[in-house]
Parts: C-alpha cells; sequence; structure tokens
C-alpha cells in the first residue's frame, strides 16, 4: 500500500527537531503541521513575514490583515512575530532557517528540483522556492512518485527549468524515503508498506540503491 | 513645510503619473495592498505601465483592475499564479513578465531605496534566473549578481500613518511595503487611520517620514480575503 497524502506529510514530520524553525510549503508540506511528534517545538516561519504561525481561525474570525504564503487566513500566536518580506528572505537566505519542506514536479539524483514552471503551459512563478532551496541548511521534497500518466519524476537529470541546483537532502514520495547525497547517489532509507525495491527502482529513472551497498 | 497629506488618492496622484512609467506596489496577494490608489490610477488611464509587484492581484481586484483594462504592459513579480487573465495575456504575447525569485525581488528593492546598485546572491544560480547574469564566487560558493530596483512612483498600504508620513503597518499587511517606500522617486502612502503627529509611537514606527511624501486616509477598504480558510469551533461531543 501506497503512502497517502496524510501519511506522507506525517513521515515529514518525523524530520522535525525541537527548536527547529521550519518552513512548509503550499500543498502536502502544509499538512505537515498536523503532525508535529509529540514534545517536539518547532516555529513556523512563512516567507510573507511571519515567525510563529498558529492554526487556521475559527469560522467568523478571519482576519484579512493576516495570512500564510499560500494565502490561506491565519492565526498568531503568543510568541509570533511580523517583518518585512526582505527581512523574511534574509532569514532565509542567511541560513537562519532550519528546514525547508517543499513539494516538487521532478527531482534528479544530484538532487535538483523543479518545481515553478512547465514552458509553454504553467505560468505561475517561483515565488520563494527558489531563496528557500538556496538559503535553508536543509531541505525535504515531499511529492508523488510518479506523474498522472505513470511517468518517473525521480530522475537522473530534471527536463522542467530548475528551481535549485543540488539542493535537495531528503525526498518523501508516496513510495518512500530516498536520501541524496547531491553528488549523483540516492539510498533508499524506507519503503512504505507492502511496496518493494524491484517495485520503486521499475518506476524511477535515477540510479537508486539499498543502504549499505 | 510641505504639507504632505492630500484629501483624495485622485488629488495624492496629481501630476505624477504618465505613460511608461514604472510604479512600485506593495502588498502580497490582496494583503495590504493599495486598493485606493490603484483605483485611481485605474480611472486615470494611464498606460504602458511596467509593475513591480509580488503578485497581480486576481481577475477582478487589485492590480487585476489595470490588468483586465489593459494598461500594464510589463509585470515584474514572482508569483502570479492567482490571475487567469495573466497567464492568457502572457501566453499570447501581450504582457512581458520579468520573474523574480521572491527573496531577490524584496533585496532587489531594499538595495534600490538603500542606494546599493547590485549585490550577489545565491538564489537562483544554476537556474534560468542567472542566465546572462555575472556570477562571481566568494568562499568557494557561486553566486549571481542582482540589481538594485527603484521605481518613477511607489505605491503602499499602511494601517496608521500621521501627517509627517510615518507609517505603522499591521500584521502581514506589512511584506513588500517598507521596503517600496524607500525604492520610489516619489511614494504615496494610503492608511486606514490618518492620525495627528504624536499619535503614534516614535519607538514603533515602521517606516519614517521621509520617505512619504503625500499620504491621504483610503477612502473605502474592502479588504477582500484570497483564501478564507477557517476551522469549526469546537463542540463538545456526547
Amino acid at each position: 500500500m501506497a503512502w497517502t497524502r496524510d501519511d506522507m506529510a506525517a513521515r515529514a514530520a518525523r524530520e522535525l527537531q525541537d527548536g527547529y524553525y521550519v518552513n512548509l510549503g503550499i500543498g502536502i508540506p502544509t499538512l505537515v503541521a498536523n503532525f508535529i511528534p509529540e514534545g517536539i517545538s518547532v516555529t513556523l516561519q512563512s516567507e510573507n513575514g511571519m515567525l510563529g504561525m498558529g492554526p487556521f481561525p475559527f469560522e467568523g474570525e478571519a482576519d484579512p490583515d493576516l495570512i500564510n504564503a499560500g494565502k490561506q487566513t491565519i492565526t498568531e500566536l503568543p510568541q509570533s512575530s511580523y517583518f518585512s518580506s526582505a527581512d523574511s528572505f534574509a532569514m532565509i537566505r542567511g541560513g537562519h532557517i532550519d528546514l525547508s519542506i517543499l513539494g516538487g514536479m521532478q527531482v534528479s539524483q544530484d538532487g535538483d528540483l523543479a518545481n515553478w514552471m512547465v514552458p509553454g503551459k504553467m505560468v505561475k512563478g517561483m515565488g520563494g522556492a527558489m531563496d528557500l532551496v538556496a538559503g535553508v541548511r536543509r531541505v525535504v521534497v515531499v511529492m508523488d512518485h510518479c506523474e498522472k500518466s505513470g511517468a518517473p519524476k525521480l530522475l537522473k537529470r530534471c527536463s522542467l527549468p530548475l528551481t535549485g541546483a543540488r539542493v535537495v537532502n531528503l525526498l518523501i514520495t508516496d513510495l518512500g524515503v530516498f536520501e541524496l547525497d547531491r553528488r549523483g547517489g540516492v539510498t533508499v532509507t524506507q519503503l512504505a508498506p507492502g511496496v518493494t525495491f524491484e517495485e520503486v527502482a521499475a518506476k524511477t529513472e535515477a540510479e537508486i540503491s539499498r543502504p549499505g551497498s | 513645510m510641505a504639507v504632505k497629506v492630500r484629501d483624495s488618492a485622485a488629488e495624492a496622484l496629481a501630476g505624477l503619473l504618465f505613460d511608461g512609467m514604472t510604479i512600485m506596489s506593495g502588498g502580497f496577494g490582496l494583503c495590504g495592498i493599495s486598493e485606493n490608489l490603484i483605483a485611481a490610477i485605474r480611472l486615470a488611464g494611464t498606460r504602458d505601465l511596467t509593475v513591480i509587484s509580488n503578485n497581480c492581484g486576481v481577475d477582478d481586484f487589485g492590480l487585476g483592475l489595470l490588468l483586465a483594462q489593459g494598461q500594464i504592459r510589463k509585470m515584474i513579480s514572482s508569483y502570479v499564479g492567482e490571475n487567469k487573465l495573466f497567464e492568457q495575456l502572457y501566453l499570447s504575447g501581450q504582457l512581458e513578465l520579468e520573474f523574480n525569485p521572491q527573496g531577490t525581488l524584496a533585496e532587489r528593492i531594499r538595495a534600490g531605496g538603500a542606494g546599493i546598485p547590485a549585490f550577489f546572491t545565491k538564489t537562483g544560480v544554476g537556474t534560468l534566473v542567472a542566465e546572462g547574469k555575472e556570477l562571481r564566487e566568494f568562499d568557494g560558493e557561486t553566486y549571481v549578481m542582482e540589481r538594485g530596483l527603484t521605481a518613477d512612483l511607489s505605491i503602499i498600504k499602511a494601517w496608521k500613518g500621521d501627517t509627517e508620513g510615518n507609517l505603522v503597518f499591521r500584521k502581514t499587511a506589512r511584506n513588500f511595503n517598507p521596503m517600496m517606500a524607500t525604492a520610489g522617486k516619489v511614494t504615496v502612502a494610503e492608511v486606514e487611520a490618518l492620525v495627528s503627529v504624536g499619535d503614534l509611537d516614535p519607538d514603533q514606527i515602521h517606516t519614517p517620514g521621509i520617505y512619504v511624501d503625500r499620504i491621504i486616509q483610503g477612502a473605502l477598504y474592502e479588504k477582500r480575503i484570497e483564501r478564507e480558510t477557517t476551522r469549526p469551533h469546537v463542540t463538545e461531543h456526547a
């Protein structure tokens, strides 16, 4: 059984450590906040200018001046702080954020990430993703292992325009967990229940290896 | 002493608008945007605008209003995914677009306002963003040179402001507004509450009045929410 979106978010949450400052991207990464392990306290950064993001507001209590980077309404916590976009990215670019968890379209075996455009088709923009992968100490990508067509997304080389070169440390897909050494080495460190290494290898273009091999 | 306060958005922009100009517009999504000044630029009909703003509003609000009237020739932004018209105009070649990583955009504006013509950053090295730009190594890492940005006009939204142009922002509505206030040849601010000198605590001012040339009390604020996301009130289950 491949992992669900919630399973993937829960697995990503295990990368959190007590005291971490963390930036969560849009989509499955946002769900990670629902699975923060007991006894671990992390501070969530929102790149539009906030540290200490709280949960979604109760119905009827949304504040138009208080949104996250996905433009969803949120709340503040007693320890929250607000700042400008320049200060926010000084934090990110300056290496002060411990962990960035973001979505992906393609990841290469060298740790390249593509997640911001499909030439001629999707024109949305990179937002803060390029700054995050360049500046944050550890980068975790969460994405489906294959496209809807079945085409692999963990590749030898990305065919889409890059968000960053040699930036991904860890990849979590619905099939398993992959440690990237950013020099071409991809090690499968965990498989989803009932998923075999052979199945993963068949659905992956990149060279992958078992731990210790 | 020059009086900064104007009575309306149209008056605050009088003599400042011309076809082909570059305008910086504060806000993130629809949060912290200059609703009244954007409406006045729409009415003025100024064309061939280059607009520097993180986003371009939505189809029927914010900068999307200027887009719908064909007033914008070029956007410098980091993310425009909320706007279908934008995508159509761009893919059909009717709109120029320069994508900047969000942090690079913020720093280019900060640098422009601080008299720094260029800086080096790791962001975008090895991607399309670095193509045609100078690369340089510092301490074994490769960086790309990015230029500071300025504009003919910056339009800024703050929560409170005094008659000297000192500004206080509220929560995440701050975003790009403080840097843009520094990078406009002329900066016009609109506020929800215009107060007298002395009403703001000098220690709590985010943008000092030196950066603000004209200021208005905004006539009307819709403060539309792009993605209202809530959780249900907790109810006791038997």
